[in-house]
């Protein structure tokens, strides 16, 4: 069983009716079964109202299923006494920065998991230090939050996370109100945890060019899982991409509307050192052939 | 229509240990029918600048001119500025308030003292504009989807019948359909209702397609402002201020560095593509009229 693991996971939203007595029942997520390897760097694309943060929410029991069951590194969500260790195991990051944020100076922010969690002082600030090492913001450690851009922002609150010591960090939409230097600086961040520190990642995104680099995608519409695969499987399919309101990413764009027009690339391009060379490939083969 | 920035200055806490500088030394000219993007890292000043143009916060040095005319000038009306200049803030949907669409829509021009009638009649021409049908007039606001929220709230602006649209953000966090759809939206209004825009945007592909003119903002400075493929050419300067050029501009520089001589001012997916093929066909031609 992988670390978080989904069965005909289902959850309604139930509205009240005007005379607050007829229910009315959404379905945000319908019959999802997923299974995410411990390591493993998983992106959930979808468009908005397709699942994915209602998804996401279950992977640390911040919802409960209304039918099927979820388990979080083996321990089913539903199990009361299992929380704290559920929320220990999966930590989330949220898209505002300026909501999670909740101490004057970033170390005591980063603190601030470890210490409601009892762990003792001396441990805390040995977390601390792994922590802001980790996502490079020892340099601000004395800092006020208020002070930073979005990007050092998101990273503080990565760091919250990652004392808490998780096996896995779940991101939503963590770069949305990012420039995008905070874009990069939050990526490159957590692609670092997940290769040199082996924390499983799922993120969720809107940026195309976000995922490439994962391990697995899954696209989510009307509540359920429409596509999975490798970003090379995923991002060969432009049209059905963009009948689920989504797209590709520029380099993929590019490269497919130069397929459309007779230029012999591979079907799925995802990295432009890949266009380049495949490019300069074409143009060799045309001199040569000429 | 034109707003005039004269040396315009803006102090935080001014007089007090903590001031700080958000805006300093910014002129600028905008031009009836313009479609402005305005970019810049965050605490970049973008925010403060826009605010400034339709006289939310006050300058604490220079000057704003409006058709000429001093803001600052003693009996200057603020009302009927923010009625010329709609400013659509981040997030706006967390704005709607009403229980149905069309009466949210009519509170802005309620506000300017149209009759019911009158400011009905301007919120149906609105919502029409962003494209949202009859059908969503009686609905709640908050069952609206994401992007249909943000449309809502842009026509809450709209009925407004200002003569300048500032949008803050108004894609963050929609899917890239609900993007498209709105600058698409936006990009109609400009042509066919003369608007002027100003677009802040975090999106350097998004900029690249639509706008004509783009400001980069950079420690309350305007670092440049020209055309987008003028601008987008500083790639290496925009990088150092938290920015970067569309990512087909980078490819097109990749390729060039690698021997494939091509345009490298090229910075939309479609530019990108032609100038690729003129290259590659360009080699054909050439070799097959080698004898």
């Amino acid at each position: 069983m992988g670390i978080i693991k989904a069965e005909d996971l289902s959850y309604n939203y139930i509205k009240l009716g005007e005379d607050e007595k007829t229910e009315e029942v959404s379905e945000a997520v319908r019959n999802v079964s997923i299974d995410i390897h411990a390591g493993e760097f998983v992106a959930i694309l979808g468009h908005n109202g397709s699942g994915k943060s209602t998804l996401a929410k279950h992977m640390n029991a911040l919802l409960l299923p209304t039918e099927g069951t979820i388990w979080i590194d083996g321990r089913d969500s539903r199990d009361e006494d299992a929380l704290l260790a559920i929320r220990q195991t999966a930590g989330m990051v949220f898209q505002n920065p300026d909501n999670q944020i909740v101490a004057g100076v970033v170390e005591e922010d980063v603190g601030f998991g470890p210490e409601n969690m009892g762990v003792p002082t001396e441990e805390i600030w040995e977390r601390v230090d792994r922590s802001l090492e980790a996502v490079g913001m020892t340099a601000y450690r004395k800092s006020s939050p208020n002070r930073l851009s979005g990007g050092q922002k998101q990273r503080v609150a990565i760091a919250g996370v990652m004392a808490m010591e998780p096996k896995c960090i779940v991101l939503d939409e963590p770069t949305a109100m990012l420039d995008p230097g905070g874009r990069r600086e939050v990526i490159r961040t957590v692609r670092e945890l997940n290769r040199k520190k082996g924390i499983t990642v799922i993120l969720i995104t809107h940026y195309m060019e976000e995922v490439i680099h994962a391990d697995r995608i899954y696209v989510m519409d009307e509540g359920q899982v429409a596509m999975e695969g490798t970003p090379e499987e995923i991002f060969t399919q432009v049209e059905r991409l963009k009948e689920l309101r989504l797209d590709v990413p520029q380099v993929t764009e590019l490269a497919y509307g130069l397929r459309k027009r007779g230029v012999p690339l591979s079907p799925c391009i995802l990295d432009e050192e890949q266009l380049v060379k495949e490019i300069l490939e074409v143009r060799a083969g045309n001199v040569h052939n000429a | 229509m034109s707003i005039t920035l004269d040396h315009v200055e803006y102090k935080y806490s001014e007089g007090t240990p903590m001031e700080t500088e958000a805006l300093h030394d910014v002129s600028l000219e905008i031009r009836d029918g313009e479609f402005i993007g305005l970019i810049g890292h965050t605490g970049s000043g973008k925010s403060t600048l826009i605010q400034h143009l339709n006289g939310l916060m006050r300058a604490t040095g220079g000057d704003i001119l409006y058709n000429g005319e001093s803001i600052y000038r003693e009996g200057y009306s603020m009302k009927e500025l923010r009625s010329h200049v709609g400013l659509v803030f981040q997030y706006p949907e967390y704005q709607l308030f009403e229980s149905d669409v069309l009466s949210d829509v009519c509170f802005g021009p309620k506000n300017q003292g149209l009759s019911e009638e009158q400011a009905k009649a301007r919120a149906i021409e609105a919502l029409r504009l962003v494209g949202m049908g009859e059908e969503y007039d009686k609905r709640s606001p908050f069952d609206l989807s994401g992007g249909q929220k943000r449309r809502a709230a842009i026509a809450g602006v709209l009925a407004m019948k200002p003569e300048v649209l500032i949008l803050d953000e108004p894609t963050a966090g929609l899917d890239p359909k609900g993007r498209d759809e709105i600058l698409g939206q936006i990009a109609r209004l400009h042509r066919e209702q003369g608007l002027t825009v100003i677009l802040v945007s975090h999106s350097m592909e998004d900029v690249a397609v639509y706008v004509d003119r783009l400001l980069v903002m950079d420690h309350g400075r305007l670092r440049f402002d020209g055309a987008p493929r003028e601008v987008f050419s500083h790639y290496r300067e925009l990088e150092e201020i938290g920015l970067a050029a569309p990512r087909v501009t980078y490819i097109a520089h990749a390729l060039k560095e690698a021997g494939f001589p091509v345009r490298t001012d090229v910075i939309t997916v479609a530019e990108a593509e032609e100038a690729i093929l003129c290259t590659l066909n360009g080699t054909n031609e050439r070799e097959k009229a080698t004898p």
